[in-house]
């Protein structure tokens, strides 16, 4: 368990339609959460590159977030599970090199789920804390 | 593009917001940090940048330091991307070299009390924003023609209007309907508030005006099956369901001259098949050849196939001149190209039966307030005159309850939202019954009285001092007694603070609006996102409450959100003179967010082909080699193929591979430079 004092790497990848503009409704709902998350802002969770996830894992990233839009709502009909298809396969490769696979979420977040959102980043960090930082973020230094 | 590495030359502008921004972390201390970035060569902050003098101070900056990419930390670029880039435009620079850093409604607004954390992600997102902005490229926006028609889906109140408002701005307009005629919901109602218009008289012209403008093209008793494409360009396939009664014009196609359906209705006189009418919902017969109610337009008879038994004793009717009926059609698929798309598709009451505590469906006395309409209505199942179903006697104590299944967060079928209008129309149906029944007296059970709009309060009053009786409190259970069918209504006058029961001959439900159940289809197939209570989502609540995300789709009426009449009228004119724009116009520019094949880098392995769905991308042949090309016309942008490829030879413009892994770097490298 890493001291109470440690904030953890984050990052997300996050799409345009839903899980930015539900990003930007929890803020004008004022909803806080944890500022240890740096979204990326990409059109669709199908431009989402598996090396960009081992990219960040390899800068040392603590804990990672694929956020899009729920199953079936997908604004270019089917990039979500495209992407979601791949997380399997992200995730077991995290895995085989050592890496606990709770560091890599993805998530389904609407336009409308600005609670939501604060809700998955307040767990996101409390998983990504309880795991303590990342083993190559100390390879790194 | 091999070009001589251009050095970066980076500004960013910091935006106060006010206090938005400035209140919850240090600007101050963002801007110093942003100068030793690398490749940034100015910072500036001001109060507020959307602002005209902002905008010019970013404009200003490009000339006077030569910047070659611009950053602005402030909000969303959902909110201002669009201004920014127009302002780096106004400066001489490509406005596709602009980057935005969300430090408000992503940093400020969620880390209000935390100053330290708020400004470290500030310094954060401005590096990750630079990091972006020095990799940027000029693209040029890709401008295609709109096609000059446009589709409304749904014929209620608001379809109608929007159709009409389009077709006289010179749009032809197809205006489709799943239902066998136009009208909707509106038909269904008696009168309405507060004017106590006849709601038939006040929506029959305007469901005759669809029915003839040159303009319209009605499509009734059709659905949606497919829509593919994109602002400007829609293709929409229509299933046009099989009616069994050819029109005039079908008739004349076939070549039976002077034939087809004239709305005579000897066919339904001899159909030997009795069903519910749903138009009467289920209170009067209809046969299975049928009109829903003597004003339907177009004025077809439609046979229900479901309970059809193909008998002929209609074919006969019909007889050999008009020869309108065939009980062997088939369902018919039509493609329209249109530019824009409105959505209309209205609402349905909650399955009140659930909330067994009032016991809907199970006593024959409590009706809801659609019931109502038609049992009231002069040209319903009881031709006006109210009775109760279950003795056909007059009821003289008819209870209200108000919010039956709205502002309820008990869950299940119940929802939390208000439905808008069930006060109004309670209060105007306890103004009905006190015309039309002598010393009836309603009773209404209410949690408050809603009546907001133009001229409802004054209602409001006009209702209390004609007698009808308010008790302050919700409902919690109805009885009914089994020999008189009377309903005994337990409640608790929350005014008085006692427990009340009161015994009633009749109970109205003012039941809670849902969307319907084809609305998750319909939204998924037009891609329209939907808000946490299932209505359809807006563009923006405020300053959009017509578009959606999707460029080209507007939304009207209910189906966005509960309303009454007059904000669904005014909605549908709002949509319909947005969706008019792209289409006067004549072309619209999409963002050049397209794939592009490098050639070099492509081995023709096709993976991404099958995994664009749109058709997009295709394998070519090119120099002898197999390789990737994309059609732009069909690429939207979205980069499932860019994340796919193994060989890295997609490049997604605007979000490429390089560009993202920077702003990764950035991050967790700090430095970011590669």
């Amino acid at each position: 368990m890493a001291d109470e004092n440690w904030n953890p790497k984050i990052i997300a990848i996050i799409c345009n339609w839903c899980s930015y503009a539900g990003a930007d409704l929890a803020g004008g709902a004022r909803i806080q959460y944890p500022p240890d998350i740096r979204a990326i802002r990409v059109m669709c969770t199908g431009r989402v590159d598996p090396l960009f996830i081992m990219k960040a894992f390899q800068d040392g990233a603590d804990g990672m977030l694929i956020s899009g839009c729920h199953f079936g709502d997908c604004h270019y009909l089917e990039g979500n599970y495209k992407c979601a298809k791949r997380m399997f396969l992200v995730k077991n490769v995290l895995k085989n090199i050592g890496l606990n696979d709770k560091r890599l979420r993805m998530t389904f977040v609407s336009a409308s789920e600005g609670a939501k959102w604060g809700m998955v980043m307040e767990d996101v960090v409390k998983t990504v804390k309880e795991l303590g930082p990342s083993p190559l973020s100390e390879y790194q230094k | 593009m091999a070009e001589a590495k251009e050095q970066p030359r980076i500004g960013v502008f910091i935006c106060h917001c006010g206090t938005n921004i400035a209140g919850s972390l240090s600007i101050e201390e963002v801007k110093e940090y942003a100068m030793t970035l690398p490749g940034v060569v100015a910072a500036e902050e001001y109060q507020y940048m959307c602002s005209t003098p902002g905008q010019s101070l970013i404009a200003d900056a490009i000339a006077e330091h030569k910047l070659n990419g611009v950053v602005v930390a402030a909000c969303s670029p959902r909110l201002h991307e669009p201004t920014f880039r127009t302002a780096t435009q106004e400066g001489g620079l490509n406005k596709f070299r602009f980057e935005m850093a969300n430090i408000r409604d992503q940093n400020s607004w969620v880390h209000m009390h935390d100053w330290e954390g708020a400004t470290s992600k500030a310094k954060d997102q401005v590096r990750i924003a630079v990091a972006k902005a020095r990799l940027l490229e000029d693209l040029e926006p890709k401008s295609v023609p709109v096609e000059h028609a446009a589709l409304v889906l749904g014929a209620g109140v608001g379809g109608m209007q929007a159709a009409l408002d389009l077709a006289s701005a010179g749009i032809k307009t197809y205006l489709v309907d799943k239902d066998p005629t136009v009208g909707g919901r509106m038909s269904q109602l008696d009168k309405t508030f507060p004017t106590l218009d006849c709601s038939q008289c006040i929506l029959t012209p305007k469901m005759v005006d669809v029915g003839r403008h040159p303009n319209i093209e009605l499509r009734t008793f059709t659905e949606v099956e497919n829509v593919e494409g994109y602002i400007g360009n829609f293709t929409i396939t229509l299933r046009k369901k099989a009616r069994g009664v050819l029109s005039p014009a079908e008739a004349e196609e076939r070549g039976i001259v002077g034939g087809g359906c004239n709305g005579c209705g000897d066919c339904s006189e001899v159909c030997p098949v009795i069903k519910p009418n749903p138009f009467e919902l289920g209170m009067a017969p209809r046969k299975a050849i049928y009109i829903y109610h003597p004003q339907v337009n177009p004025l077809l008879y439609t046979i229900d196939f479901d309970s059809c038994v193909k008998c002929g004793l209609c074919v006969t009717a019909c007889g050999e001149e008009k020869k309108a009926i065939d009980l062997d059609m088939v369902d018919t698929f039509e493609q329209v190209k249109v530019g824009t798309c409105i959505l209309a598709i209205g609402y349905d009451l909650i399955p009140i039966e659930e909330k067994t505590e009032w016991g809907y469906k199970r006593y024959d006395n409590v009706i809801t307030g659609l019931e109502f309409e038609r049992l009231i209505c002069a040209s319903g199942p009881t031709g006006g005159k109210l009775i109760r179903p279950s003795d056909g006697q007059i009821p003289k104590k008819i209870g209200f309850v108000l919010c039956a299944g709205s502002r309820d967060n008990t869950g299940g079928v119940a929802k939390p939202y208000c439905s808008r209008f069930c006060c109004m129309y309670s209060l105007k149906h306890a103004h009905q019954i006190m015309e039309k029944i002598p010393g009836a007296v309603p009773y209404i059970f209410y949690m408050d009285i809603r009546s907001f709009g133009k001229m409802y309060e004054e209602f409001y009053y006009r209702i209390q001092n004609e007698g009808a009786k308010f008790i302050r409190g919700r409902v919690a259970n109805i009885l009914e007694d089994p020999s008189s069918k009377n309903l005994t209504v337990f409640t608790e006058d929350t005014l008085l603070g006692r427990p009340l029961s009161l015994e009633m001959d009749m109970v109205v439900l003012a039941a809670a609006i849902q969307p319907k159940p084809e609305a998750e289809r319909i939204r998924q197939m037009f891609g329209v996102s939907k808000s946490q209570d299932g209505w359809l989502l807006e563009a923006h609540p405020k300053l959009n409450p017509c578009g959606t995300t999707t460029a080209g789709i507007y939304l009207a009426g209910v189906c966005q959100g509960p309303k009454d009449i007059p904000d669904t009228v005014a909605q549908a004119e709002g949509a319909a003179s947005a969706a008019s724009i792209p289409i006067h116009t004549g072309e619209v520019q999409l963002e050049p967010y397209f794939a592009q094949c490098v050639d070099e880098l492509c081995a023709g392995c096709g993976m991404c082909v099958n995994l664009c769905p749109y058709g997009a991308l295709a394998l070519v042949e090119k120099n002898g080699r197999t390789v990737m090309e994309v059609t732009e016309a069909k690429c939207k942008g979205c980069g499932t193929c860019g994340g796919f490829c193994p060989g890295g030879a997609i490049k997604m413009q605007h979000f490429t591979s390089p560009q993202i892994c920077a702003q990764i770097d950035a991050f967790l490298l700090e430095g970011g430079e590669q």
